[in-house]
């Protein structure tokens, strides 16, 4: 297993494709009513076009606030993002976020027009016509045709997820940055969920930054996965997981790295008591 | 329960399996009954609250008839409808409906955009957040009608002392509503509006507003009842201004005359404009929007 060093390159060559995402050395701190809490240090990673690239580690570990930094929403005290090569400085529609929680979907308007919405504001169609035709498209291609005049509070969580996941792709924004989209889900769908996501991904290849808490879901999902410890969230290792799918889960090398990751994550605990 | 030891552990029973095949459907009967047609009706809230109406009339009507009260001191509803028939007749109450409803509607509407300029300061700059719960908790409890000797003296005995006290009335509620709403919007909504480029006045009105609507449009309600009251009472006090009276004006002159069936015509009219617009123009914008959003049941 090749160990890296802080700040040092990764041994191996670099790919001859430039990344679409660079993080670098990115500190991230929030405050609460009475701490300054720091979330990430000195975390770096690159994400390459068509990556399926997973922020794995435990609650605490500060991956969602690293996906929130990436979006935009959190400014770096330390280090530097940049998005092809630009520095990302404020929220944009080149990065759109899929959250977990259910309210994302805009309860005022229907399915149809929570992607218009976003199609039209979001600088991608000026005229209403256009952003219906790929709002259609994509709500075609995470089945819910039929349901397309229908408001949010009447569809199930999985139907919301997918109305999220179709107004993000609908973006085709550079990176679509997803916050554990599928943790509120029951166990069936999620799993529904998860192979909706690589059939989707198969068809467009779109750039995808997946934060999870499931190691079991990361190695599903992702074709590279960077584990993260925690208080705060430091770069543990980066993985190759590109050759483990719902076909081979349960297999003994699927079982064998999820053990290596659990191993990971957890063997400072076990020391600690 | 069976005593148990504590040092028995209890095991589950091992039971045989079994696997069975559902019935078809078809077979069970009816699944889905349609609702008749009584309970149908019974499930549209207007035919409800007309109901509820209707029965107090009944009740005022039937009380008046059995007790047998004085119409001078409690008219009963049919002759309280004919006296609003001859208001309308012989006493221009049209025209003073049309007196009072102009001033409610100018200072309703001028508290309204002062509650929307309010808040948005208050939604961009902290301080302004600050300056407006202040003022909020100052001015939201001093009843309009106390403003209005010093409206008087400032403002003459014209309609500008009525709109001044109006947008009172209606200034802080609304604000204080809107501000509250507005505060309340979820943070993952905030950043979805962000995330599509949405900044300042243009996130204000595709996010907050609509996330918001239930607590803004009660609020508005409450501005509204408040403005009525205000307006009816500063005129009960007020009296006529120079270009006319209103509905206040309409129940004090009438009280004057001890013409009690004349007064009960002026309230039943303000009851009836208010159920007009809860039921007609409230309701119905909360049907098309809150309700249809399912963010109010």
């Amino acid at each position: 297993m090749p160990q890296t060093t802080n700040g040092a390159a990764p041994a191996g060559a670099a790919p001859a494709v430039a990344p679409i995402l660079e993080v670098e050395g990115v500190t991230l701190q929030y405050k609460t009513k009475e701490h300054l809490i720091t979330a990430t240090y000195r975390v770096d990673f690159k994400v390459y076009p068509a990556d399926r690239f997973v922020l794995l580690g435990p609650s605490g570990c500060g991956k969602s606030t690293l996906l929130k930094g990436v979006a935009g929403f959190m400014r770096p005290v330390e280090g530097e993002m940049r998005l092809k090569g630009r520095r990302i400085e404020e929220p944009g529609p080149d990065r759109v976020m899929v959250f977990q929680e259910f309210d994302q979907l805009l309860p005022w308007k229907t399915v149809r027009q929570n992607i218009t919405f976003a199609l039209r504001n979001g600088g991608r169609c000026s005229r209403e016509s256009d952003a219906d035709e790929i709002a259609m498209n994509y709500i075609r291609k995470v089945k819910l045709n039929g349901f397309e005049n229908t408001y949010p509070h009447m569809l199930s969580g999985g139907m919301k997820q997918r109305v999220a996941i179709a107004r993000g792709m609908a973006m085709e924004p550079d990176i679509l940055l997803m916050d554990e989209p599928f943790a509120s889900l029951d166990a069936l769908t999620r799993r529904q969920m998860q192979e909706e996501l690589l059939q989707l991904w198969d068809d467009t290849r779109f750039t995808v930054l997946f934060v999870t808490h499931s190691i079991e879901e990361a190695l599903l999902v992702g074709n590279r996965i960077l584990v993260l410890s925690p208080h705060p969230g430091q770069v543990k290792a980066e993985l190759n997981t590109h050759m483990h799918s719902h076909a081979n889960a349960g297999s003994p090398e699927f079982i064998a790295l999820q053990t290596r990751i659990h191993n990971m994550l957890f063997a400072d605990r076990v020391l600690e008591e | 329960m069976s005593a148990t030891p504590a040092s028995v552990r209890a095991e589950p029973v091992e039971r045989p399996e079994f696997e069975r095949t559902p019935l078809d459907a078809r077979k069970i009967g009816q699944i889905e009954r349609p609702l008749s047609v009584v309970e149908r009706m019974w499930n549209v809230q207007v035919v409800r609250n007309f109901a509820v109406l209707l029965m107090f009339v009944v009740l005022w009507e039937a009380y008046t008839q059995i007790a047998n009260v004085k119409p001078l001191l409690f008219p009963s509803f049919s002759d309280t409808c004919i006296a609003l028939y001859k208001a309308f007749a012989d006493q221009k109450l049209m025209a003073k409906i049309w007196f009072t409803l102009q001033s409610l509607l100018i200072g309703y509407a001028v508290g309204l955009v002062a509650a929307a300029v309010l808040v948005s300061l208050a939604s961009i700059w902290r301080v302004w957040a600050d300056i407006l719960m202040t003022a909020t908790a100052m001015f939201n409890p001093l009843p309009s009608i106390a403003l209005l000797p010093l409206a008087m003296l400032w403002f003459g005995l014209g309609t500008a002392s009525l709109v001044f006290i109006l947008i009172h009335a209606v200034l802080w509620a609304v604000a204080l509503n809107t501000f509250v709403g507005f505060q309340g919007v979820s943070h993952t909504q905030r950043m979805v509006g962000q995330n599509y480029g949405l900044r300042g006045v243009m996130f204000a009105v595709k996010i907050l507003i609509p996330a918001a609507l239930a607590t803004v449009l009660s609020g508005m309600k409450i501005g509204w009842a408040f403005a009525w009251r205000t307006l009816i009472g500063a005129e009960l006090i007020f009296g006529a201004t120079s270009r006319g009276g209103g509905l206040g004006w309409h129940i004090f002159e009438n009280a004057e005359q001890l013409r009690t069936s004349q007064v009960f015509a002026g309230l039943l009219m303000i009851i009836l404009i208010g159920v007009i617009v809860e039921y007609v123009i409230f309701r119905n914008i909360e049907l098309r929007t809150v309700r249809r959003w399912g963010m109010q049941r």
